[in-house]
């Protein structure tokens, strides 16, 4: 019997019915508590009742992805590993990985300083998006449309303590409809796709900003887009967000490392995380 | 069968569905806070004031 543990630090929908769906399908699952969690260089694998492999859940990305070191070092299996969870976890690696694996992204420029920022926002011209390299649900996302409002936003960023904000990610404005796309997947399977709108007056299309999600169709295209960025960053279980450029067809802007698919699982007649698991079983038994 | 617990915050009851897990954020009704459920066993529940969203959660 494969042997399970979901590390969480807040139970979502989605630890719930992993916990749930590794129950049903035979496997001996436990949840554990990021939060409770000590691991010193003395530690050893058998100190932790972790069983055969370790699925990595936490909703604090540092959090996660430093336990996941802990236990790789250890010598558990953790799905997603140490470096997947690195690049997935940084916009700006993601984008390096991304276009050095030719897989179509956003054109994004990076920037070191608040002149380096405004230097770069003026050559590129309006629209352009600020976002933070780490971070996520659309959380300090700007869409800049003028030189004034991207002089105030990044007067603003300077005023932030956090050292990350000194470091600037400015990304095209893609010309899509009011949409991207969301697509799960799982090990060398696009379980599912899904398109997510952007609520009113909301341009970000994240589900946790109100986005509405509907099922989308699995194209060849689709399908092998998905699995190539998803390949890029390592593999595993990944969420791989995409828009579509009228121009220029399907782009990859961001592959997700926890993935969420609350959304996902609310229009699709597949099994997501009946996929998740049958994947965690064939991990555990290799 | 929903289990009622008192709020830390204001006193008011929280009320924990049956089918809710430990590690899962309930919401007091009366006064909006949330706390994360730190045991469950049978009809017994306990609190504990839930961590606030942190600059890198989520996905």
């Amino acid at each position: 019997m494969v042997e399970l543990s979901i590390i969480y630090d807040k139970v979502r929908f989605e630890e719930k019915v992993l916990y749930e769906k590794a129950q049903s399908k035979g496997l001996k699952a436990q949840i554990i508590d990021a939060k409770t969690l000590t691991v010193s260089t003395a530690s050893r694998k058998k100190d932790f009742s972790f069983g055969d492999v370790v699925m990595q859940r936490s909703v604090s990305h540092y959090r996660g992805l430093y336990i996941t070191a802990c236990l790789e070092h250890l010598g558990f299996k953790v799905i997603n590993k140490f470096k997947v969870a690195e690049t997935c976890g940084n916009k700006l690696i993601t984008s390096l990985v991304l276009a050095e694996n030719n897989v179509p992204t956003p054109r994004t420029q990076f920037a070191f300083s608040a002149e380096g920022a405004l230097e770069t926002i003026n050559k590129a011209g309006f629209p352009l998006v600020l976002k933070p390299i780490v971070g996520s649900w659309g959380r300090g996302v700007f869409p800049l449309r003028d030189e004034e409002t991207a002089g105030m936003v990044v007067e603003m960023r300077e005023e932030d303590d956090s050292p990350l904000a000194r470091i600037y990610y400015v990304q095209e404005m893609i010309d899509r409809p009011p949409r991207d796309m969301r697509c799960i997947v799982v090990g060398n399977t696009l379980v599912t796709a899904i398109y997510r709108y952007s609520a009113e007056n909301e341009f970000r299309t994240n589900v946790a900003r109100g986005g509405k999600a509907e099922l989308a169709p699995i194209t060849k295209e689709l399908e092998d887009l998905a699995l190539k960025a998803a390949k890029a960053v390592g593999g595993g279980i990944l969420g791989v967000d995409m828009m579509e450029d009228k121009k220029r067809g399907l782009i990859v802007h961001e592959v997700n490392n926890t993935v969420e698919f609350h959304g996902a699982a609310s229009v699709s007649k597949s099994d997501i995380p009946g996929a998740m698991i049958d994947y965690v079983v064939k991990l555990a038994k290799k | 069968m929903t289990s009622k617990v008192e709020c830390q915050e204001c006193g008011a009851d929280i009320n924990v569905p049956e089918d809710a897990v430990t590690g899962e954020i309930v919401t007091c009704p009366d006064c909006g806070g949330d706390f994360e459920i730190a045991s469950k066993g049978g009809d017994k529940v306990e609190l504990k004031p839930a961590e606030t969203v942190g600059e890198d959660w989520g996905q």
